[in-house]
């Protein structure tokens, strides 16, 4: 018995001081960005989080260090010339009601909140100016120009602390968010939390778990090399898992993205963050 | 034109005469290599930017060729020397035959 | 512990042999065997004798992603460099021709590679001569990232 126990906590030892996420600290064109924390209360089985960043290579990390470098803000640039840019039956741009980008800073860490007893996420308050107020098409959840203006509004809060409400009308939203992190589902039978409570900081074959983070979102990956939407990240996950990836945009995404951000409480919004 | 090709420079403001500055280019553009298939099994034909030109005042810095294996978003960085004020001039060739240029100026003292 | 990387070695003494059994091979008269990037090379230098150590070829060891992988070179007194990729359907990667205001021989861009293999320079010195630096990059296949 106890050389069993010996043994199981040598392997312990062994997988994660291999493999540990790393002591690096961020500081994009000098301005340091906090990428770890003490976990919030509600996270039972965490007691530090750590965002995506401390993850990933040091090439890869060396990307989001510099605005120039980071691939994510050719996208955001584009974002600059939509904000400006006419569109709809009331020949408005986002201009036109709002002056400057700069005034959103402090939305990005709120959200998703509840508004009027629905959960809204920055899509859709984007989706809700184009079709009530610019007489416009709404912009699909995951296209170039939704991560491009997701990414452009979330940049103006970066260095700030992510804190969702999840409390009051926020608290069945939560609830549903935080049942779907540990619900096992699809032909591997796995919840979010086997990989990225459980498992962070091991390698899955030769990749490196992070827990799951948010903070950094729309992010650039190298992997199809253009911003990706959180709920679009959730769906990569749930079909590697063998699952029916949930709706973008749905209610049971929507509910996850509270939960997540709710688990990143402290961390600092690095949008657009740069990923594998 | 390829679809949302937009370039960004990074050159300094300012230098002093015979001053070595570091000079970051970006573009944005899918650069489809030619090797990739579509869903049906077709091969999706090559298009890249091939050619990358960075000028000063009329003068060469750097003349890139560039083959299917650049990245997306292609990204170069290297040095050039500024002999007086003036502008930097920076060409990107597209497969399509479509150019894309931008300019810069630098005050030199 | 120890006895594992002793086992390693003894299998990376085995490839090892392997590997130069090989280059044996082809150096001794085999043209079929040579690689794309040297016909590519041997084509741009006409056979020309090739320096080492003027030039030096920045890459990571192990790519965390096959599609944008960082690399710089810098050959100080070179007019031209071109990178191969020798593992790539098309080794050429780019040529950088530097011109009069050029402040130093170096570049850098992020290159694709299709696998893990080496990657080469090659630079035209001012007098004509040629430079050569390699580097391997290890590229990984990721779990859910890849």
């Amino acid at each position: 018995m106890n050389l069993k126990l010996w043994i199981s906590c040598g392997v312990a030892a062994l997988a994660t001081s291999a493999a540990a996420q790393d002591s690096n600290a961020l500081a994009v064109d000098g301005e340091a960005l906090l990428t770890e924390a003490a976990a919030p209360l509600h996270m039972e089985n965490v007691d530090t989080i750590y965002s995506g960043w401390r993850f990933r290579a040091s090439e890869t990390q060396a990307l989001q260090s510099d605005d120039f470098d980071n691939p994510g803000m050719i996208f955001v640039d584009q974002a600059i010339d939509l904000w400006a840019k006419v569109d709809g039956s009331e020949g408005k741009s986002c201009a036109s009601c709002h002056e400057n980008v700069e005034d959103f800073a402090g939305l990005r860490p709120t959200l998703p909140r509840v508004e009027d007893g629905e959960l809204v996420t920055m899509e859709n308050i984007i989706n809700e100016c184009r079709t009530e107020r610019m007489g416009a098409e709404p912009w699909k959840w995951s296209k170039g120009n939704m991560t491009a203006m997701t990414a452009l509004i979330g940049l103006q809060s970066r260095g700030m602390p992510v804190n969702v409400a999840i409390d009051g009308d926020a608290a069945p939203f939560w609830e549903k968010g935080k049942e779907l992190y540990y619900t096992r589902v699809g032909q591997l039978d796995m919840a979010c939390s086997n990989c990225h409570e459980d498992n962070y900081g091991t390698m899955i074959r030769a990749d490196h778990l992070s827990q799951g983070q948010i903070n950094g979102f729309p992010t650039y990956r190298l992997k199809n090399a253009k911003l990706n939407s959180s709920h679009g990240r959730f769906k990569g996950c749930m079909k590697n898992i063998r699952a029916t990836p949930f709706k973008e945009g749905g209610e049971e995404f929507k509910a996850l993205e509270l939960y997540l951000a709710s688990r990143g409480e402290g961390l600092a919004v690095e949008t657009p963050s740069v990923r594998n | 034109m390829a679809k949302g090709v937009k370039p960004r420079v990074k050159v300094p403001k300012k230098a002093s005469a015979g001053e070595t500055i570091t000079i970051k280019t970006l573009i944005s553009h899918k650069m489809e290599s030619g090797q990739r298939k579509d869903g049906d099994g077709n091969a999706i034909p090559r298009s890249i930017i091939n050619r990358f030109t960075a000028d000063f005042n009329d003068q060469n810095v750097i003349d890139v060729t560039l083959e299917p294996a650049i990245s997306t978003n292609p990204y170069f960085q290297f040095e050039a020397v500024v002999p007086e004020s003036g502008e930097f001039k920076f060409t990107w060739y597209d497969d399509d035959g479509s150019v894309y240029d931008t300019s810069k100026k630098i005050e030199v003292s | 512990m120890i006895l594992e990387n002793n086992m390693t070695l003894t299998r990376r003494k085995t490839l090892a042999l392997g590997g130069s059994a090989l280059a044996f091979a082809s150096f001794a008269g085999a043209p079929a065997f040579a690689s794309l990037t040297d016909d590519a090379i041997a084509e741009m230098t006409g056979g020309a004798e090739i320096g080492e150590g003027a030039i030096t070829l920045t890459a990571p060891e192990i790519a965390e992603n096959g599609n944008t992988v960082p690399i710089s070179v810098d050959a100080p007194g070179a007019v031209a460099i071109t990178l191969f990729a020798d593992g790539n359907p098309v080794p050429a990667v780019a040529t950088f021709n530097f011109g009069p205001l050029s402040a130093s021989r170096s570049a850098s861009t992020r290159i694709r590679l299709a696998g893990t293999q080496n990657i080469v320079a090659l630079a035209k010195m001012e007098d004509g001569s040629f430079q050569r630096a390699s580097a391997n990059v290890k590229v990984t296949i990721g779990g859910c990232g890849g």
